[in-house]
C-alpha cells in the first residue's frame, strides 16, 4: 500500500511532461540542456533548391558507412599473391593483395558487391551533389557577405571529395586504376622545380614503387575524411550561426527567416531525405553497375586498356589533358612541360582560385559592403550569372573533349577533326556561353513583373450590351498560395485534455 | 495575394484553429493512412532484406530490397513532416551577429593591448620562442619529407637496359631476328627484368618490325633497327602511359590515354595530340646467333617531362 503510494505521488512530482520532462530536467541540471529550445525553434526556409546540399551531406554519411565496411576487408598490399578466391576467370593468375581483396569482398563478402557499389554511387553523388549545390549558392549570391567564409569552406571541400574520390578509385589496383596513378604521377613530375622530388617522395621512389597503396589508404581512409568531416561540421556550424538564406517573399526580409520549425518537421522532412538519398543509392547499386574491376584486370605497367576514363569528376582535367597543345619549354638545362603543367595545374588553379576569390572580386567591383540575407535572381545579377555560366560552360567542354575518342569512334570521324573542334569549342564556348546569358538575364531583368503570372481579365457584358474587361478576382491558384509567418509557438501538444489557458500549454487537433 | 487576413500573430493569441498550426493536407485522415503504407512498405522490405541475407541471394535483391526500405521509409517520413505537420510558416527574427561597439573596443583592446604586452614588454623572450619553434617547424619538415623517399637523382634518366641485354618478351623468351613477320609488334624487357616492377614500369619496349632488309629512323642511327628491327620506349612521353596500340596501316603508335601519334617509320616523332618529343629509340644488333640484343641503354631519358630533365 505505501509503495504504491509512494509510486504515485513520485509520479505526479514529475510535473505535467511525466517522465520525459523529469529526465530533460535533470539533464538540465547538469549540461543545461533546456537552452537547446532555441535549436529545436530555429526557422528552415523551404526551397527545393536548398535541398541540393542535404543530397551531399547525406551521400558523405552514405561513404563514410560502406566504407567503413569495405576497410574490413580491403588488404592495402602490392605484394603478389595466387588469386584462389571464388571468381573462376581470375584462379592462378598472380595478382596484388589489394586487387585479390577487392575482388574477394565483391564476391567472396555476403552483400560485398553491394556495399562496393553504393560507395562508388555515393562518392559520385557527393561530388556531383556538391557542385549543383555550389552553383546554387553561386547564382542566386548566397556567398555573399557574411557567408563568404562558408561559400571558402564549401570550395574546399569539393577540392578534397575531388582529391579523395581519385584516392579511393586508386586501391583496388586495377588496369584502369593503375593507368590514373601513372598519369597522376607523371602530373607530379611536371611540377617545375621540385616536382621529381614531389613524385619521388609521395610514391615513395619511381612508379610505381611499393608502398603508394598503403599510403593512399591511410590518406582516402583516414586523414582526408577526417579533414572533411570537420569542415562538414564547421559548415553547419556557420549555417546554423548565420542562419539560412532565404529568397524574397511576402513577409521576408533581410531581418528575418521565413519558413518551418527544426523540430519537428525540418527533422522530420530532413531525415526522411537521408534515407530517399540512401535508398537511390542502394537502388542504383543494385542495378547500374559501376567500376567492374575484374572486367579490367589486374594492374600491369606495360597493358593497357582502350578508352580509359577516370570517374566524372576528373573528366575535366582529363579533357584538358587531351587538348592541350605539345607545347614544352627547354632551357638553361631544364624542362617545363606545359602540355602536362597548364592543362592539369595551372587551369584547374584558376578555376577554383577564381571561385575563393570571388566573392571579394564581387564585393571590390560592386562596392557593395553590405549584409546580405535574401537571394538574388539570377537574372538580377546579369554579370555574375554569366560569369559563372562562361566557367559552367567551359567545364563542360573539357568534361566532353574527355572522349573524343569514343565521340570519333561513334561518329565515324577522324580522331584529327574532334581535337581541333574541341580545341577551337574550348575557346569560344565560354564567351558565347558569357554573351548569350548576359543578354537573356539582362532582358529578363529590365521586362517588368517577368517572371509574375499575368492575372486573367474577365470580360462582362452590361445591361446596356457594353462589354468590359476587368481583372478576375483572385483565385487560391493563381499565384504561389503562403500564409504570412508567426514566431514559433512554444508549445505543440499532442493531448485530448483539452486547452488549459492558464498554463500557456495549447493543444493541437491532430 | 490571400494574405492579408493571416497578419502576424504574437504567441499568446495564437489559436489551433490558426491556418498556420494546421497541417497542409486538406485530407490529413487520407495522408495519414498513405503514410502509414509507405512506411509498412518499407518495414516489408527491410524483412526482405533479411531475408535475401540469410539465403545468400543475388546481390541485386540484396540492393533492391534495401533500396526499396531506405526509400519507402523516406518517402513516408518526408510525406509526414511536408502534409502532417504544422505547415506554418513561421517567423524568426535575424538578431545581428555584430557585437555591440563597446564589446568590439574592448576585445580589440585585449587582443592588442593585453596581448601585445606579453611581446611588448618582454621582446627577447618572445624573439626566442618563436625563433625555437620555427627551428623545430623546419627541422620536423624536412627530415620528414625527405624520409618518405629517396632522392630521385639519376634514377629517372635511366632504365636496366645495358649493352648486350637480349630483348625477352614478359614471358622470358628471348626475341629472334626469324620471329617476327613485317609489321608484327610485341612488347619486350631486358632479359632478367620482365617480372620485376621497375622492368615493368620503366624499361617497357616496343619492337616492331618495319622491314627485312636495315632500317634507318632518322640520320644518325644508320645501324640502329637491324633487319627492320625497330624498338622504341613504351612509355609515352606525354604522361607515361603504354603507348599500346599500333596502327599498321599508318604505322602509327598511339597512346590510348590521350590519343598522342608517332610515326614509328621517322623515330617516333608525335604527329598527333599533346606528347612533345619522340618516344626515345633502342639500338639494336643482332648476334651471332640471330638474337637482338641492344647495343646500350636509351640515350635520353623515357617517359614525361620533368623540371630537370633537359
Amino acid at each position: 500500500m505505501t509503495a504504491l503510494k509512494t509510486k504515485r505521488t513520485q509520479k505526479a512530482s514529475y510535473g505535467p511532461y511525466g517522465k520525459l520532462g523529469h529526465a530533460l530536467n535533470e539533464l538540465d541540471d547538469r549540461i543545461g540542456a533546456a537552452k537547446a529550445r532555441n535549436f529545436l525553434d530555429k526557422v528552415f526556409p523551404d526551397h527545393w533548391s536548398f535541398m541540393l546540399g542535404e543530397i551531399a551531406l547525406y551521400s558523405f554519411i552514405i561513404l563514410l558507412a560502406t566504407g567503413v565496411f569495405l576497410a574490413l576487408y580491403y588488404v592495402p598490399s602490392q605484394e603478389h599473391v595466387i588469386y584462389n578466391g571464388s571468381y573462376a576467370p581470375l584462379q592462378g593468375q598472380s595478382v596484388t593483395q589489394a586487387y585479390a581483396s577487392t575482388v574477394d569482398l565483391s564476391f567472396g563478402v555476403r552483400g560485398g558487391l553491394l556495399m562496393r557499389q553504393m560507395h562508388h554511387w555515393a562518392c559520385d553523388i557527393f561530388v556531383g551533389a556538391i557542385v549543383v549545390h555550389m552553383a546554387r549558392v553561386f547564382f542566386t549570391g548566397a556567398f555573399r557577405k557574411p557567408r563568404e567564409l562558408n561559400w571558402s569552406i564549401g570550395n574546399t571541400l569539393l577540392t578534397l571529395a575531388i582529391v579523395n574520390g581519385f584516392l579511393g578509385y586508386s586501391l583496388p589496383d586495377d588496369l584502369v586504376s593503375g593507368t590514373g596513378l601513372r598519369i597522376a604521377y607523371s602530373i607530379l613530375l611536371a611540377v617545375p622545380g621540385v616536382g621529381s622530388y614531389l613524385a619521388f617522395w609521395i610514391f615513395g621512389g619511381n612508379f610505381p614503387g611499393t608502398m603508394i597503396l598503403s599510403r593512399f589508404l591511410i590518406l582516402h581512409a583516414l586523414v582526408i575524411p577526417g579533414i572533411i568531416l570537420a569542415m562538414v561540421g564547421a559548415h553547419l556550424f556557420l549555417l546554423v550561426r548565420q542562419k539560412h538564406t532565404q529568397f524574397p517573399g511576402p513577409g521576408r526580409t533581410e531581418n528575418n527567416v521565413v519558413g518551418s520549425p527544426m523540430f519537428p518537421v525540418f527533422m522530420g522532412k530532413t531525415t526522411g531525405y537521408l534515407f530517399l538519398v540512401a535508398g537511390v543509392t542502394t537502388l542504383l547499386s543494385a542495378f547500374a553497375q559501376i567500376n567492374p574491376i575484374w572486367l579490367f584486370g589486374p594492374y600491369d605497367a606495360a597493358k593497357i586498356s582502350y578508352a580509359v576514363q577516370p570517374d566524372f569528376y576528373m573528366g575535366f582535367l582529363d579533357g584538358a589533358l587531351r587538348i592541350a597543345p605539345s607545347w614544352q619549354t627547354v632551357a638553361f638545362g631544364h624542362n617545363i612541360p606545359w602540355e602536362v603543367t597548364f592543362p592539369a595545374l595551372i587551369l584547374p588553379g584558376i578555376i577554383f582560385g577564381l571561385a575563393y576569390a570571388w566573392p571579394a572580386l564581387e564585393r571590390k567591383i560592386t562596392g557593395d559592403n553590405e549584409l546580405h540575407n535574401l537571394l538574388d535572381r539570377p537574372k538580377d545579377v546579369p554579370f555574375r550569372t554569366a560569369s559563372g555560366a562562361a566557367v559552367l560552360a567551359l567545364t563542360i567542354v573539357l568534361f566532353i573533349a574527355s572522349s573524343t575518342d569514343v565521340i570519333a569512334n561513334f561518329l565515324h570521324i577522324s580522331l584529327n577533326t574532334i581535337l581541333v573542334v574541341m580545341r577551337v569549342l574550348t575557346l569560344i564556348v565560354p564567351p558565347i556561353a558569357f554573351y548569350v546569358t548576359l543578354k537573356i538575364c539582362q532582358e529578363l531583368r529590365d521586362v517588368d513583373n517577368s517572371s509574375r503570372r499575368k492575372t486573367p481579365n474577365m470580360v462582362s457584358r452590361t445591361a446596356e450590351g457594353e462589354y468590359v474587361a476587368v481583372p478576375a478576382p483572385h483565385h487560391e491558384d493563381d499565384a504561389h498560395h503562403e500564409e504570412s509567418p508567426i514566431a514559433v509557438p512554444s508549445f505543440i501538444e499532442d493531448s485530448d485534455d483539452g486547452e488549459d489557458p492558464s498554463s500557456g500549454v495549447r493543444t493541437v487537433d491532430r | 495575394m490571400s494574405t492579408e487576413h493571416h497578419t502576424p500573430v504574437s504567441l499568446s493569441s495564437v489559436k489551433d484553429t490558426d491556418p498556420h498550426m494546421q497541417p497542409a493536407a486538406k485530407n490529413p485522415d487520407k495522408v495519414e493512412r498513405r503514410v502509414a503504407w509507405a512506411l509498412l512498405l518499407g518495414m516489408v522490405s527491410f524483412v526482405g532484406f533479411g531475408w535475401a541475407y540469410w539465403v545468400d541471394a543475388q546481390p541485386w535483391v540484396l540492393g533492391a530490397t534495401m533500396g526499396a526500405g531506405f526509400s519507402f521509409i523516406g518517402v513516408g517520413m518526408i510525406a509526414w513532416g511536408k502534409y502532417l505537420m504544422p505547415q506554418g510558416p513561421f517567423v524568426e527574427e535575424r538578431h545581428p551577429l555584430r557585437s555591440s561597439d563597446e564589446e568590439r573596443e574592448a576585445f580589440a583592446s585585449v587582443i592588442s593591448k593585453r596581448g601585445g604586452s606579453v611581446i611588448k614588454r618582454r621582446p627577447m623572450l618572445g624573439a626566442i620562442l618563436g625563433g625555437g619553434m620555427g627551428v623545430f617547424g623546419i627541422v620536423a619538415l624536412f627530415p620528414l619529407l625527405r624520409s618518405l623517399g629517396p632522392l630521385p637523382k639519376k634514377t629517372l634518366e635511366i632504365t636496366d637496359w645495358k649493352k648486350g641485354s637480349y630483348l625477352v618478351t614478359q614471358d622470358g623468351r628471348r626475341v629472334h631476328v626469324d620471329d617476327f613477320i613485317v609489321n608484327e609488334v610485341a612488347t619486350v624487357f631486358p632479359e632478367g627484368f620482365q617480372d620485376t616492377e621497375n622492368g615493368q614500369a620503366v624499361d617497357q619496349t616496343i619492337v616492331i618490325r618495319l622491314d627485312t632488309e636495315d632500317y634507318v629512323t632518322m640520320k644518325g642511327r644508320e645501324n640502329w633497327a637491324p633487319r627492320g628491327y625497330v624498338a622504341y620506349s613504351k612509355l609515352c612521353s606525354h604522361l607515361g602511359c603504354p603507348v599500346g596500340l599500333y596502327e599498321q596501316a599508318l604505322q602509327l603508335l598511339v597512346c590510348p590515354c590521350h590519343q598522342s601519334m608517332f610515326d614509328v617509320t621517322i623515330g617516333a616523332v608525335p604527329n598527333f595530340g599533346p606528347a612533345p618529343r619522340p618516344l626515345p629509340q633502342l639500338p639494336l644488333y643482332i648476334d651471332s646467333d640471330g638474337y637482338l640484343r641492344s647495343q646500350s641503354d636509351y640515350q635520353e631519358p623515357v617517359g614525361p617531362g620533368y623540371w630537370e630533365r633537359s
